[in-house]
């Protein structure tokens, strides 16, 4: 995303563009993670027994860690930001590891959905399973997205510096990291422990 | 996009297809929108003919089978709103007009400009697909509620309602960087001088609708998504034999559904308020009483969802809850309509065509409204529910938007478009032809459905309580009507090819309006402004004493 160059200033810009858009964007998702939650809520509220009976219990333990890997990413993203907003070197290393503690956040939750589908818990078995793959998944997906996009910035990023003048750009990807971030809290405790 | 690349001469793909500047891009949505609109009028002509003649071939179609005439009835909604309403009066006008009206080169963002048409574009060509696929096209009304979604089994084929949900969450994404582009850029690229309230009506109309659009769309995309998960992966959110609840989706749709329709009302008021002080020469009153409106209608417009369910079984309780803020939300509407007519008060009004289609707006608004007044009551819409009233209602609320709000659009800035006149005779015999057959095609219904006639009834015959001499003839009529409303495009269109070809040059500023789009040449040159515009007042000044013109560009210098 970049923005248009005007080159007259304009009247009282007091949020930049790029992390205005951003700030509209994640306010979007926010209420697409609330419609699910909500929808959870609902449904299992007017469920008889919840775990039902016969169905597997969530990993608590090893999501729970994973949850960990997560809010570490989180730091390392703010890392790469103060770096890069300091003038100092070493932005894209941090954006690597970043990126590199999604991926493990999504190995790891994908090879927990291997073990519970192999004990019986598919979209289709209750609607715990359903809730459960839906919520996660599109929370899975959603980190991916940001994954890849780190990737792109990590790429950009040598040129980025070499132009030298600009110590902001990385903003709104760390904007959407920390919405990938701080919503998992959220469901975790919500889907996992209540 | 910086602005040396906006200078640099491009090769015929980077200027009419793959385009960055807002004004191609607008030009791409009007067109799409423009033949989604004859894609659905065709739709509306199918399904009138069924109904005043049940059974018969129509001309042009043949007969039609009730799972076809489910889909026509499906596809005519959902084309109307999302591919006629939404591209046109939100994506085509606001690309034009923000960027011009707030004295920018272009959008805050122009490649998520062209990526949201594009995007736009092939959720286009998956919802025309979905007409050829097997089973045909989605049957389940273009609110697609399950369980009549949920299952192949309930609503025809298995890829017609996929494919639909696929186009319709396409055109969402579509729209989410529209909206996002449109609010960063009203809030960030205004010219030096424009305070907020300098904007135009507009600006703070598609402003509104975006936003509101924004914050509304999320929780339905989720439901959409469930749904499509329901069909493909049988996870049965929606499906009571599991554990599931078809109202969900109900809630999850309309907490979308209903603030769209403020989506698709605003940006038609914003033309009517832009052309409204033109051609009565006088200062809009109540500018920021109009500009508070618009904020509440957007506020309250969350609140009211749930009396699209009064009959769904929800809590009587709640029922009362949404009766009035359904009630309540007539207030800021009315506000509008008001400051609209007080406008007009003791101008020097001026008949042109744009100014007939916004009086037209308005007066078919109001009949609108006041039959709303009976739907938002509980206890009315009990009876009224599911009728042909209800059809003939939100008729009245859509088109006023929809038709009138974007042909008055249409021939005011026509000539910065295009850079052509339009011919004013033909214009007027278009507005007194739609005008008139608008009101034959759907009084019939409202008595129609006073009558007890259902809506979505693929032939009357079936049932006993709508037949009758009575019911046929208005049948006939509310036909009649709507073949005529069809016919009646043909002014408009054969007006627009002549004034293409070789209609007049337009003038930079052929109404002596205010606003900074009217300060650039017709059409405008890419990158907009030579120099960029300085404003020193609001849009509305017209006839300020002891000035010899009477109007008074916004960047005039005293
Ligand atoms: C030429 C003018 C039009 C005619 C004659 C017409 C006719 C009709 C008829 C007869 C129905 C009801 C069919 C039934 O319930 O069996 C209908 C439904 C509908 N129309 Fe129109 N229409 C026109 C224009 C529009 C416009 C401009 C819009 C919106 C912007 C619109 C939106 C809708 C919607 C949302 C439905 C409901 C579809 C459903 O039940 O799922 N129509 N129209």
């Amino acid at each position: 995303m970049s923005s248009t160059g005007t080159p007259v200033a304009r009247s009282e810009v007091i949020v930049p563009s790029r992390v205005l858009g951003m700030a509209l964007f994640i306010a979007t998702e926010a209420l697409f993670f609330a419609g699910l939650i909500s929808a959870f809520v609902v449904l299992r509220a007017q469920a008889i027994d919840w775990p039902p009976a016969g169905q597997p219990r969530l990993p608590i333990g090893v999501t729970g860690f994973n949850t960990l890997v997560l809010l570490a990413s989180a730091w390392t993203m703010q890392q790469a930001a103060a770096t890069l907003r300091r003038g100092e070197p070493q932005v894209r290393r941090l954006i690597m590891i970043t990126a590199a503690l999604g991926a493990l956040f999504v190995g790891i939750q994908g090879y927990e959905w291997v073990n519970l589908v192999r004990y019986g818990l598919t979209t289709g078995s209750s609607l715990y399973g359903a809730t459960f793959y839906t919520i996660v998944g599109a929370h899975g997906l959603h980190v991916l997205a940001a994954v890849i996009s780190l990737i792109a910035a990590a790429l950009i990023a040598p040129a980025r510096s070499r132009e030298g003048t600009d110590r902001t750009w990385l903003d709104p990807f760390r904007m959407y990291w920390f919405f990938v971030a701080g919503v998992w809290p959220v469901l975790y405790v919500l889907v996992y422990l209540s | 996009m910086s602005t040396a690349a906006i200078a640099h001469p491009k090769s015929f793909w980077r200027e009419y297809v793959f385009s960055t500047d807002h004004k191609t891009i607008a030009k791409q949505y009007l067109s799409t929108g423009i033949f989604m609109a004859l894609v659905g009028g065709l739709l509306a002509y199918v399904m009138r003919m069924q109904l005043a003649y049940p059974g018969q071939a129509i001309p042009g179609y043949g007969t039609i089978d009730p799972q076809s005439y489910n889909a026509v009835v499906t596809m005519h909604g959902t084309i109307m709103i999302f591919w006629v309403a939404m591209p046109i009066l939100l994506a085509a006008f606001g690309n034009f007009l923000i960027p011009l009206m707030i004295g920018a080169a272009d959008m805050a963002f122009p490649r998520l400009n062209m990526l949201s048409y594009w995007i736009f574009f092939l959720s286009t060509v998956v919802l025309l697909a979905s007409f050829f696929v097997p089973g045909g096209a989605a049957a389940g009304g273009w609110t697609s509620y399950p369980p009549l979604s949920g299952s192949a089994a309930y609503s025809g084929g298995q890829w017609g309602v996929t494919l639909w949900l696929l186009a319709v969450a396409m055109e969402f994404a579509a729209f989410l960087m529209g909206g996002i582009n449109f609010i960063t850029t009203a809030i960030n690229n205004r010219a030096p001088g424009m305070k907020l309230f300098d904007m135009p009506l507009m600006v703070w109309m598609q402003l509104g609708a975006s936003i509101i659009f924004l914050f509304s769309v999320g929780p339905l995309i989720a439901g959409a998504v469930m749904l499509i998960l329901d069909r493909v992966a049988a996870t049965g959110f929606y499906n009571p034999a599991t554990g599931g609840d078809p109202i969900l989706f109900q809630h999850l749709f309309w907490f979308f559904g209903h603030p769209e329709v403020y989506v698709i009302l605003l940006p038609g008021f914003g033309a009517v308020a832009e052309v409204l002080p033109v051609f009565s020469r006088k200062p809009f009153f109540g500018y920021r009483m109009m500009v508070y409106a618009t904020i509440i209608t957007g506020v309250l417009s969350f609140i009211v969802w749930a009396h699209h369910q009064f009959i769904a079984g929800i809590d009587p309780r709640l029922a009362t809850a949404f009766s009035i803020t359904t009630i309540l939300i007539s207030v800021p509407i009315a506000v509008m309509t008001f400051a609209f007519i007080a406008t007009l008060y003791k101008g020097s009004i001026e008949l042109k065509t744009p100014m007939l289609f916004a009086l037209g707006t308005l007066v078919v608004f109001l009949l609108g409204g006041v039959t709303g007044i009976h739907l938002g009551t509980a206890a009315t819409d009990i009876y009224l529910h599911d009728t042909y009233f209800v059809v003939a209602h939100f008729h009245y609320t859509l088109i006023p938007p929809v038709f009138f709000g974007f042909f008055a659009a249409w021939y005011y800035w026509f000539p910065k478009m295009f850079g052509r006149m339009l011919n004013e005779g033909l214009g007027k015999a278009h507005f007194w032809l739609t005008f008139i057959f608008m009101h034959v095609t759907f009084i019939p219904m409202f008595l129609l459905g006073f009558g007890g006639h259902h809506r979505r009834i693929s032939n009357p015959q079936f049932f006993e309580a709508m037949q009758g001499p009575e019911a046929e003839r208005l049948q006939i009529i509310a036909t009649a009507g709507a073949i005529g409303i069809l016919l009646s495009q043909i002014p408009f269109v054969v007006n627009s090819v002549l004034s293409l070809l070789r209609g007049a040059k337009a003038p930079a500023n052929p109404w002596q309006a205010n606003t900074l789009e009217w300060t650039v040449p017709s059409p405008p040159p890419h990158g907009n402004f030579e120099t960029v515009p300085q404003v020193y007042r609001g849009p509305y000044e017209y006839s300020v004493p002891d000035r010899v013109d009477d109007w008074f560009p916004q960047d005039a210098k005293v």
